[in-house]
């Protein structure tokens, strides 16, 4: 059944898009963590997405392998969460708890204005999805009337 | 026997709700995937499905021998990838208003094929009681 199929779709989305939610919280919330180490310091994380994709195999009459066919996609899943490259930020702060024997203090990589906009894309990605889900359950509701 | 025959009574509107509900999830995945890198929207060739669907071409699997099962498959034949208005730089081709816009379409031409369709079952079941 189709239609049920977008329920999982549509979940799929919203649950990509709320880890996205997620690291942007954290990167906000870290924007300002400062360490006295470039590797102890914390960096911007980012999730990427990928498409779903379900496959199934193809045979002849003779139940024979034919090929790889491709579905329609089923979703959208979160592929892995990588820290960004961009350089640290280093101030001289010779005052600071944590500055280091040269007297610089190192802060994260987090753009906050970078971080806000990917926070508002994801916040309508998720009302997006909420929709298609609302939408699909009309459907169905609907559907379970026939002949009535 | 022709004249209360599920075939003939029903017409195409049993079909066209089984391609919208296909279509809705297409249109469902491409709203999934409008911040993927790299995602090309698809949509059906509605006309084409519908066509295949009448026919039994495209997603009704063959029965050649009495004890065979009939069964349905899921296929992309006639899923054509959407020509983007405005692509974005990371190759993703979804335009979230557009689809958006396609899929309540769709949802509505999905309730107006229910809507015939109910009509026809309501109208088989008049002819039955004789009222």
């Amino acid at each position: 059944m189709s239609l049920s199929n977008v329920f999982d779709i549509a979940g799929s989305g919203m649950n990509a898009q709320s880890i996205r939610i997620n690291t942007t919280a954290s990167n906000i919330a870290n924007a300002e963590s400062a360490s006295s180490s470039v590797d102890e310091t914390y960096r911007a994380r980012k999730p990427f997405f990928a498409v779903m994709n379900q496959e199934f195999l193809e045979t002849d009459k003779n139940n024979n392998f034919l090929h790889v066919k491709e579905g329609i996609g089923a979703g959208v899943q979160v592929k892995g969460i990588m820290e960004k490259d961009a350089p640290l930020q280093a101030r001289y702060q010779p005052d600071h708890p944590m500055a280091n024997d040269d007297g610089y203090v190192y802060y994260p990589n987090v753009n906050v204005v970078e971080e806000m906009t990917d926070m508002i894309s994801s916040s309508r990605g998720y009302q997006m999805n909420v929709e298609v889900l609302k939408t699909a359950k009309q459907m169905l509701q609907r559907t379970l009337t026939l002949g009535q | 026997m022709g004249s209360i025959n599920f075939n003939n009574a029903l017409g195409i509107h049993d079909n066209a709700l089984q391609v919208r509900a296909k279509r809705a999830e297409v249109l469902a995945n491409n709203l999934a995937n409008a911040d993927t890198p790299g995602f090309k929207a698809r949509d059906f060739n509605f006309k084409a499905m519908l066509e295949g669907e009448k026919s039994k071409r495209s997603l009704e699997m063959a029965t050649t021998s009495a004890g065979h099962q009939r069964g349905r498959v899921s296929s992309n034949e006639d899923l054509l990838y959407r020509n983007p208005s405005q692509p974005s730089i990371d190759g993703n081709t979804v335009d979230t208003q557009i689809e958006q816009s396609i899929f309540t379409r769709n949802s509505m031409n999905y309730n107006s094929s229910f809507e015939f369709l109910s009509g026809k079952f309501k109208g088989l079941k008049g002819a039955i009681r004789g009222e």
